[in-house]
């Protein structure tokens, strides 16, 4: 069948609406995720998409709300193809809503072609493992959680804490050593404040990197339903720069909370069976289907890492949108109370951050040869001071050892010097590995068991 | 072949309704819509069946039409299924990237089993021979570490009317006719289909009473699981699941691996494509992938696909235990499966039991886990299929009902500890909370193949880390300093043995893989230092002292420096200890 019969199908045979859902009856070969036109009976227009579809009756998730909507003169419209983005290197340097429409007053871009922002997954055999290191110039993430080309490496914050300053000091400073090609910006901001979106944009702008950067903005007073395309309009482009275009993308999701949240609301509704704390059981599958959008193609030039941001609800690392994706993405930087009360900044804990992919992007020819090693140290002194330190709460500091004394000193110095830096302050990996020798030689020799005589004798103590 | 037998009436999601002829049957295979997407009848109404659909229903339409197969979702077993990636429903993703690009699209169809490619085939059955299902009629040279066994499908039996001689032949070309008793001839090719949900038949199961050696320390000597025997992997995300299972595929002594990469991230599965043909068998000096068949359903393939994976991969470990080889078959993890089954179900609208789970979980976890096992299988070889599977607990919290339900179908349990992991101590199995009720069944191995002590030595170390973990909570309260030596001593044991013994190396070369000898050699050593330290504090040495003798060095760098061919210095390095002591001793008497 072609367009143009499509094009005609349009109803105005409402039945119901509830929430952002209505039904539609009397329909005839309307298909599943089909895209919708409404016009209201203001005669303006909304997008919506099929949930459900069967013979005379289809349910409609309307993106920007059901509110004025009447069941006599509304006029539904059946588009004949899934959500589609028109993308274009074009897009670079222009702001979105949520849906992909221009907000900043300007045409919107001519398309080179559509595609689908439900996007088809990526075959395991045509994917290339991740190994190229990103320096950020942040010591805590590339000494200790190094970050990887095509990795997604999501960063889980609290309300309040520097989430937001360490993705803007992130996006500014994350390079590829000895390529001299930077990243472009795909920026996705679901249900976050006017203010917070305009300190990103402020940031692309000082940087001088606002034109390689595309933005889509979903911010808290637009329509909750629209959270749920704006991620996958993101990645859409992100998909065309980075495989089409061959470019190397960083998608900055934010707040991955927002979206999860919209998520319960309209599975709700549909009265799809909940599981955890209401989160409907395919929240997984949801989530996957958005960050294992990111990776490098066997063969291809362009990549795309990810770093969705997400705040925790009450801070519980177990709650199901943190643990989930947690199961999904690889690692995750972890922001601390703790740390930020105590004035440091990036407030990154030491212990539950991870990068999964590091091994393989670290070590002589790719950063430095004891890199793996002063990490591993690092880890293991500073999950000793966590010991020591609850130890000394209950007996009190006089009563402990010698050598937890030194552990002590080790942890102040570790979190003063390695931990803190200015959020202008770009370290190179070497500044980053020396900075971790210097700490490390607080402690005596014999302590550093995971360290090769060697490297004790090159770095130790210089 | 396969006609049209209904339509489509609701589509929801990876859920189809549609009317359809009554000739239909319970989970039949079936296409949907001109794009023929693969789905599986899993409810059928007077007059409307439900389909769940293995691939995007986008587009779908009512009144689309629904092609019936006639056959319950099956796999193709034949040689080639070695070294091959697979989806969940057996598509060979590699032959799928070249028919469709980068990315998976719907409605590709390909041949699990490549049609073109001949192999070298020897008969071992002859023209009038009588042959029950499921015996040998040939022999396929598959990898060069594996001699495939031609089956004859365990539903056919009857006398060899015509056998072809030796040669080269496709997978689906006739290499023998057999007469059945009902006097129909039945085509044998190379490979025969068998339906995933249904369990091969054998002639009965053995008792479990040799180990699968993993080379991995704190698992064939503290907690061992025999082959045959079935194992629950739980942890949290970032406790090392993933290296656990993997470290386990490359060193088990099982003939055949599978590994299931069931729901989980893309890159580990490229990960595991590019390190394991470049991984050398340490017994047969070839490249692992010549024993692998790696089935990978990545979080963001169809979850009904998902579903599908793990009998899609049990299945073609029973194929392969019915040659006579002993098959594992690791399943990362089968918390994802479970999470697909509830998908499935919430969309059928089924009652939920606990935290949405539908009430048939633990009916199929055991069905799952109840087909391992160490059998005679129907042409009267031994064969094994051992199953580890990992669980993803939601939150790391091992109440919730997968976990629990799974501890109820499993015999072993190693569970992935979060502060070991933080403290990126490797594996993170906790000696605490982890168990085999497989020790006793299979100490007789050990004591007649390795060393005749190794059951109570193995009591020795676990009754000192119990002792230890006691001890630790007075340490937690007080500090160590109140504590006297004979038990700081206990302390300092256990500090050695989770630091030599339990952490192993999975990136070192000599480290990541331990032969048994030198499992029970470096854990004898750790016990006489125990032994000779306990004496000599009784005699009035201390700890201090003990912790200054240079002999604790060698101890501490066993494991790095001993390779598995040099296992005499490590016996030297035992009379070392027991001497150093007694030289201590001497200041005492």
């Amino acid at each position: 069948m072609s367009d143009e019969s499509f094009s005609k199908r349009e109803y105005s045979t409402t039945t119901r609406v509830e929430g952002p859902i209505i039904a539609v009856s009397g329909i005839h070969n309307v298909g599943y995720n089909e895209l919708v036109e409404i016009t209201d009976p203001n005669g303006n227009k909304r997008l919506g998409q099929i949930l459900e579809t069967a013979h005379d009756l289809a349910i409609v998730q309307i993106f920007e709300g059901t509110m004025g909507l009447s069941l006599q003169n509304t006029r539904i419209r059946f588009k004949g193809h899934p959500f589609e983005l028109p993308v274009t290197k074009q897009m670079l340097g222009r702001v979105f809503d949520g849906l992909g429409r221009p907000i900043d007053g300007l045409p919107a871009p001519i398309g080179e072609h559509k595609m689908n922002i439900y996007g088809e997954p990526i075959n395991p055999t045509a994917r290339s493992y991740p190994k190229k290191f990103i320096q950020t110039g942040i010591s805590a993430i590339d000494g200790m959680n190094t970050l990887i080309r095509g990795q997604k490496l999501p960063i889980f914050s609290g309300s309040g804490l520097s989430h937001n300053k360490l993705a803007a000091q992130i996006a500014r400073q994350a390079t590829i050593r000895g390529e001299d090609t930077g990243f472009a910006v795909v920026f996705a901001a679901m249900g976050i404040k006017y203010d917070v979106a305009q300190y990103f944009i402020r940031n692309f702008e000082e940087s001088g990197s606002l034109e390689n950067t595309v933005l889509f903005l979903n911010l808290a007073d637009n329509p909750p339903v629209e959270r749920l395309v704006t991620p996958r309009t993101a990645l859409t482009i992100a998909e065309h720069l980075a495989f089409n275009e061959n470019m190397h993308v960083l998608v900055i999701m934010t707040d991955m909370s927002n979206y999860c949240e919209s998520l319960r609301e309209i599975s709700t509704l549909r009265g799809d069976i909940p599981s955890r704390k209401g989160y409907p059981g395919y929240l997984y599958s949801d989530l996957a289907s958005i960050f294992e959008r990111a990776g490098i193609i066997r063969g291809g030039k362009g990549s795309i890492t990810q770093m969705p941001i997400l705040t925790m609800p009450n801070d519980d690392i177990t709650h199901p949108i943190p643990d989930l994706t947690g199961y999904i993405t690889e690692g995750q930087i972890v922001l601390d109370r703790e740390l930020a009360q105590r004035g440091i900044y990036p407030p990154i804990a030491g212990l539950p951050s991870l990068s999964r992919l590091m091994k393989d992007g670290i070590g002589e020819g790719m950063t430095r040869e004891d890199h793996a090693h002063v990490a591993s140290q690092l880890f293991a002194a500073y999950s000793r001071v966590k010991d020591v330190r609850a130890l000394a709460s209950v007996i009190g500091e006089e009563e402990l050892t010698p050598i937890d004394h030194v552990y002590l000193k080790f942890g102040e110095m570790f979190e003063k010097k390695f931990l803190t830096q200015r959020d202008d302050e770009n370290r190179d990996i070497e500044t980053t590995l020396d900075i971790g020798w210097q700490v490390l030689s607080q402690l005596p020799k014999e302590e550093l068991y995971r360290m090769s005589e060697e490297e004790i004798g090159k770095y130790y103590g210089k | 072949m396969a006609k049209a037998i209904g339509k489509v009436s609701r589509v929801v999601g990876p859920l189809v309704e549609a009317r359809i002829l009554a000739t239909a049957q319970m989970l039949e295979l079936v296409y949907v819509g001109e794009q023929r997407l693969v789905g599986e009848i899993v409810k059928i109404d007077e007059s409307s069946a439900n389909i769940q659909v293995y691939e995007d229903t986008t587009g779908i339409k009512p009144d689309d039409p629904v092609y019936g197969s006639g056959m319950p979702l099956s796999v193709e077993l034949g040689p080639g299924l070695l070294g091959t990636i697979y989806d969940g429903i057996q598509r060979p993703l590699e032959d799928i990237k070249n028919k469709s690009g980068a990315f998976i699209a719907r409605g590709v169809e390909s041949n699990p089993l490549n049609r073109t490619k001949k192999w070298f085939f020897k008969p071992t059955v002859a023209v009038g021979d009588y042959i029950n299902g499921g015996a040998i009629i040939g022999e396929v040279q598959e990898t060069s570490l594996v001699l495939h066994k031609v089956l004859l499908a365990p539903d056919i039996s009857g006398t060899v009317t015509a056998v072809v001689e030796q040669g080269d032949y496709t997978v689906d070309s006739t290499v023998a006719t057999v007469k059945t008793n009902s006097g129909v001839m039945e085509q044998i090719k190379l490979y025969h289909r068998w339906p995933v949900r249904i369990n091969r038949p054998h002639k009965g199961k053995k008792e479990l009473t040799v180990p699968l050696i993993t080379g991995q320390r704190v698992i064939d000597t503290l907690f061992p699981i025999p082959k045959g025997g079935t194992v629950a992997v739980p942890g949290g995300f970032g406790t090392g699941k993933t290296m656990v299972q993997q470290a386990l595929a490359k060193w088990c002594d099982a003939d055949i691996i599978i590994f299931i990469g069931c729901g989980e991230r893309g890159n580990e599965i490229t990960d595991v494509l590019d390190e394991f043909p470049k991984l050398i068998d340490p017994r047969t000096d070839k490249p692992l992938m010549e024993r692998t068949v790696i089935i990978a359903n990545t979080s963001n393939m169809p979850v009904a696909a998902r579903e599908a994976s793990i009998y899609t991969g049990i299945t073609m470990a029973e194929y392969y235990r019915d040659m006579g080889y002993n098959v594992a078959i690791m399943a990362d993890s089968t918390s994802r499966w479970a999470e697909a089954l509830r998908e499935l179900s919430g969309r059928l609208e089924e009652m939920p039991a606990d935290e949405g789970f539908p009430a048939y979980l633990p009916t199929r976890l055991a069905g799952f886990y109840e087909r391992a096992g160490y059998v005679t299988n129907l042409a009267n070889t031994e064969g094994s299929v051992t199953v580890i599977g990992s669980v993803s607990p939601p939150g790391g919290d091992f109440s919730e009902p997968v976990t629990q339900h799974t501890k109820r179908f499993v015999r072993a349990f190693w569970a992935l500890d979060r502060q070991l992991a933080n403290a990126r101590h490797y594996p993170s199995i906790s000696w605490i909370n982890s168990y085999s009720e497989y020790v006793e069944e299979i100490a007789h191995w050990w004591e007649t193949n390795v060393d005749a002590d190794w059951f109570s030595l193995r009591n020795d170390i676990m009754d000192l880390l119990q002792q230890e973990n006691k001890l630790q909570q007075v340490v937690k309260l007080v500090g160590p300093d109140v504590l006297p030596d004979s038990q700081r001593l206990v302390l300092e044991t256990c500090t050695i043995f989770k630091n030599v013994f339990l952490q192993q190396n999975a990136f070192d070369k000599i480290d990541m893989y331990s032969l048994a000898e030198k499992q029970v050699k470096m854990l004898r050593i750790i016990l006489a230092f125990h032994t000779g330290a306990s004496a000599a504090i009784k005699k009035g040495s201390t700890l201090v002292k003990i912790k200054k003798l240079p002999v604790i060095h060698e101890i501490a760098k066993m494991k790095f420096n001993i390779s598995n061919e040099e296992l005499d210095k490590l016996d030297s390095l035992l009379k070392q200890v027991q001497m150093a002591f007694s030289e201590l001793e001497k200041h005492y008497v």
